[in-house]
């Protein structure tokens, strides 16, 4: 690879498409009733209905990259945006109740703490909400 | 004496005070391999809460495998290494073992049992496993006067005839077997192996006459001389029989009808088993050949029950361990009230041994019984090798492999399931490759395998971990599969995984009715599927997992074969849901390891023009497209297209997709055909793009590859495709399916041969569609048209057999109907909110060298 062509796909790392612009602290939107308590940092990384019903969208919470999956039953779940296994996009991932789906190898994670289910290296899971139609995710 | 799997001496176990106990009282007599199985599965299910479990043996030892004896005899196991149930076991399990006991008789009346060392057993429920004994056939001098077996003569049944013959065997130099039956091969083997000069003598036809037929007795009588053990058994068979056993104070020789006279200093008597029923006829049960029981293991007396070897239920009596275990799993249910209705309705008893060195796989019939039913023989004398099956109604109802057992897992199944079988039967005994490179004919033997040499080389797994998985209780080839990934890859290597899990799990595999199903998360097979979608009009994947799902759960493994059954069911008429399929389908192209895509336009019959060439170069400056490549299916392929630029790739394109993503018809490859090439029979470059675009982007079980061919000399593989056709002259084709050149390597099978480019179409739509319906989930062609049988489909599409070839075309036209270009649909205007959105953000992309 030429030192030019490294540059090229560089500046390919800005984001082209709207809604892939890094989240904004969660400290302005206002949340009603007493949030739960957070342990790690909320961001609001955008809208809910950015992400259809049993899909997944990446969003960027804080500078970390994140899935958002929204489920059939109306549930958020996130996490990582890339495969623990070979780096694939999870949010490009086939999903239910139980687990996500990676594409590229087809390794399936549990919602409840991330375990793959064949034993591999598990995925990480953020608590993800729904705030007034905002997500919320904590990483 | 040692008690074998004993306890050392003081230890006492304690135990509730009887009149204290509320538990029922349940008493298992025999303390072999049924009575102890039977103690775990009642256990299993939680019946130490519900009885007080005692097991009267007469036997001094724990628990043994019996079957094991001949190897402790051989010297190639010890003794320690066969407990499966010690002493200690039984203490643990608040089990009262009385070993050493022998049950006398039983007082129906007062539900007791009555023991030799005088003891009076009460109990609620009796089960009896008095196992069976060493017959000893009538015989002058082989007892003494009071009735014992003359010195120096034994039974080959339990652990301490198997001491008193390894003792024997330092200072006997003669020996002289008698049954040539299994026990009798390994008892002779296992002398022999001791230096022991064995005469084998057995009084029927020919060896293993209970499993074998005659002439694979015979091949099996060559292997055992080979050895060099001495084998007397004739046509006549009565000749060989052994009238009289010899010497007074010990053992001297036995004397055959014929006259003939054997020496030897040591006679085993393995001549066949008799159920143990005694206690059972002495009080007062109906006893025939064995204990006679009902379809819940139940004597004439409501609270006894009788499993294992004693047990005759609806005239069979078993002599094999398998049926005892089904024994006590059912008797189990129906104690425990796990399942009150629990019936045994017999076994199919299938038997793979090793006996006397020479491997031995039989089930069902060995000969054929009706003058219709099939039968295939394959005797190679030479090689000590001779394989046979019987098939009625194109059911295997019998196999016998002797020598060569490579093919019994199959045939197990096959046996077992009723699975279909093969058109051509010689397939059943033998792997036959229709090339010459293929590698199926050299199927490694599993149990060669070393455990670190790797299975599925997609994701890793070795043998080793197949085998772990298992022994970790994983009990189904699925189960396996979900547990190491093994064969989740490409597939090919699946065969080969089934094959190590039935080895690894010997036997104890349960059912996979997952198997059949057309996907994971639905329990249907696929014309039941089919069926509940038409009749409940369910049209979108929610729809069906809310119908059929269990629980109405849906299954994230399940969902891309749902779209796709669904979109060929329902064609226009389907309710698109973007969660229902694959990343390739949402976005209509294919993903790569980074997470780019790859970008393949339609180029119908591998034939394009400057302007598109053009084209595709543009956009491949355009977009720093990575790479730029030929595929194997005749197009062009830009790898490394981000998510994001698809739709403005498409629009600058401007060319239709070219499926290379999907579980769908994919390409036609074409040669130059009759236009340009000297050799050229038909127009197959037209013949070609006709056929893409008729069939371009239906969706299917799995991908669907096709080839048009000019002339026989094969330029763009037309005999490896799912089809493939072949100009041959005259304005004739011949039309081959099933063929495949991926990881498995098979030419297509000739459909027919058809006059004219239109007949090609309509046989061509009529064989994708049939396969379309109902061909399982991913199952490739080369799969289905060997499952399904090249006679029957041909005689469905060609003679319409089953009448529904008018409705064939009329679902196959209904989905080239449906046919719209995806990249010109979505490409507009995304199907869903963030359609093409990046996945990784902050990464950027591609990740791989521009070349």
């Amino acid at each position: 690879m030429s030192a030019t062509t490294r540059l090229r796909h560089l500046e390919a790392a800005r984001p082209t498409t709207p809604g892939t612009d890094p989240g904004s602290p969660a400290g302005e939107v206002r949340t009603p009733g007493p949030a739960p308590l957070l342990r790690g940092e909320a961001y609001a990384v955008g809208r809910v209905e950015e992400v259809p019903p049993g899909e997944g969208r990446a969003f960027v919470a804080g500078g970390v990259p994140v899935a958002v999956f929204r489920l059939r039953d109306g549930s958020l779940h996130a996490t990582q945006a890339a495969c623990p296994h070979a780096g694939g996009p999870l949010a490009d991932g086939q999903t239910d109740v139980d687990v996500l789906v990676c594409p590229l190898h087809l390794y399936a994670y549990r919602w409840t703490d991330g375990a793959s289910t064949s034993g591999a290296a598990p995925v990480r899971v953020y608590p993800v909400r729904d705030s007034a139609g905002e997500i919320l995710v904590e990483v | 004496m040692t008690v074998l799997g004993g306890r050392p001496a003081g230890l006492t176990s304690l135990h509730f005070d009887d009149e204290l106990d509320p538990r029922a009282r349940l008493v298992v007599v025999g303390n072999g391999m049924a009575g102890a199985r039977l103690v775990e599965e009642v256990l299993e299910r939680g019946g130490a809460e519900q009885f007080r479990i005692t097991v009267i043996g007469d036997e001094p030892h724990g628990n043994y495998n019996r079957i094991m004896l001949s190897p402790v005899l051989a010297g190639e196991s010890h003794e320690d290494d066969i407990v499966l149930n010690s002493h200690d076991w039984y203490a643990d399990n608040g089990v009262h073992l009385r070993a050493g006991v022998r049950a006398e008789r039983i007082d129906t009346a007062a539900k007791t049992v009555l023991g030799s060392d005088g003891s009076i057993t009460p109990y609620d429920h009796l089960v009896l496993a008095t196992g069976s004994y060493s017959f000893i056939p009538p015989m002058a001098g082989v007892r003494t006067a009071d009735g014992d077996l003359l010195p120096g003569v034994y039974g080959f049944r339990t652990i301490d005839e198997t001491r008193a013959l390894l003792e024997a065997t330092g200072r006997c130099r003669k020996a002289v077997v008698m049954g040539g039956g299994l026990l009798g091969l390994e008892a002779a083997r296992a002398l022999q192996g001791h230096g022991l000069q064995v005469d084998l003598v057995h009084a029927m036809p020919y060896l293993m006459n209970m499993q074998l037929d005659a002439e694979a007795g015979a091949i099996l009588k060559r292997s055992v001389e080979a050895l060099g053990i001495t084998v007397h058994c004739d046509v006549l068979a009565t000749d060989v029989l052994a009238t009289e056993v010899l010497g007074t104070e010990r053992v001297g020789g036995v004397v055959l009808k014929d006259g003939r006279r054997l020496d030897a200093d040591l006679l085993v008597v393995a001549a066949g088993v008799r159920p143990n029923s005694d206690v059972a006829v002495r009080s007062g049960l109906e006893v025939e050949r064995g204990i006679v029981v009902d379809d819940q293991l139940r004597t004439d007396d409501p609270d006894v029950y009788a499993i294992g070897e004693c047990a005759q239920h609806r005239g069979s009596v078993y002599g094999l361990v398998a049926p005892a275990w089904e024994h006590a799993k059912v008797l189990a249910d129906v104690l425990t009230g796990a399942d009150p209705d629990a019936e045994y309705h017999g076994s199919r008893t299938a038997t793979k041994l090793k006996v006397a060195g020479v491997d031995v796989a039989t089930m069902g019939v060995n000969t054929p019984e009706r003058d219709d039913d099939e039968f295939l023989v394959i005797s190679e004398p030479r090689r000590g090798v001779h394989l046979s099956v019987v098939i009625r109604d194109d059911v295997l109802v019998g196999a016998t492999l002797l020598g060569d057992t490579r093919k019994v897992a199959f045939l197990t199944q096959a046996f077992d399931r009723g699975a279909p079988l093969p058109e051509e039967r010689i397939r059943l005994l033998v792997d036959l490759s229709d090339g010459s490179g293929s590698s199926e004919g050299r199927e490694p033997r599993v149990a060669e395998m070393p455990a670190d040499s790797q299975v599925c080389n997609c994701n890793g797994v070795s043998k080793g971990d197949i085998c772990g998985a298992v022994a970790g209780g994983c009990g189904s080839v699925g189960a396996v599969m979900d547990a190491t990934r093994a064969g989740k890859g490409c597939g090919s290597c699946k065969r080969l995984v089934e094959q190590i899990v039935e080895w690894a799990a010997d036997g104890d595999l349960a059912d996979d009715p997952a198997a059949s199903y057309y996907v994971p998360g639905i329990p249907l097979a696929k014309p039941e599927l089919m069926a509940a979608i038409r009749e409940q009009d369910l049209r979108s994947v929610s729809a069906v997992f809310a119908a059929l799902a269990p629980g109405g759960k849906e299954d994230a493994k399940s969902k891309m074969g749902l779209t796709s059954l669904l979109k060929m069911l329902w064609g226009v008429d389907f309710v698109p849901e973007k969660d229902g399929e694959f990343i390739n389908d949402r976005v209509h192209a294919n993903i790569q390891r980074d997470g780019t895509f790859s970008v393949v336009p339609q180029m119908k019959g591998g034939v394009t023009t400057p302007a598109q060439l053009r084209r595709i170069a543009e956009v491949a400056e355009k977009y720093e497209v990575p790479m730029v490549k030929v595929t194997g299916g005749q197009r062009i392929d830009l790898l490394g297209v981000r998510k994001e630029d698809l739709p403005a790739v498409w629009d600058d394109l401007g060319m239709p997709s070219g499926y290379a993503y999907g579980k769908s018809f994919r390409t036609v490859k074409t040669c130059v055909g009759s236009d340009f090439c000297r050799f050229g029979l038909g127009d197959s470059t037209q013949l070609g793009i006709d056929l893409e675009t008729r069939f371009q982007g239906i969706e299917s079980p799995a991908k669907m590859k096709l080839a048009v061919v000019g002339c026989p000399r094969n330029c763009a593989e037309a005999y490896v495709k799912d089809v493939g056709v072949v100009a041959v002259g005259n304005g004739t084709w011949e039309v081959y399916v099933g063929g495949a050149a991926g990881a498995t390597v098979r030419k297509g099978d000739l459909l027919a041969t058809v006059d004219s480019p239109q007949e090609v179409l309509r046989l061509t739509g009529r064989f994708l569609q049939y396969y379309r319906e109902n061909a399982n989930w991913l199952e490739r062609t080369y799969d289905f048209v060997p499952r399904v049988g090249l006679g029957r489909i041909r005689s469905v599409l060609l003679e319409d057999s089953e009448g529904i070839v008018a409705q064939l075309d009329a679902n196959m036209q209904r989905s080239v109907d449906a046919y719209t270009d995806p990249w010109g649909q979505d490409g507009k205007e995304p199907a869903t909110p963030g359609q093409f959105r990046r996945s990784l953000p902050l990464v950027a992309l591609p990740e791989v060298p521009v070349r």
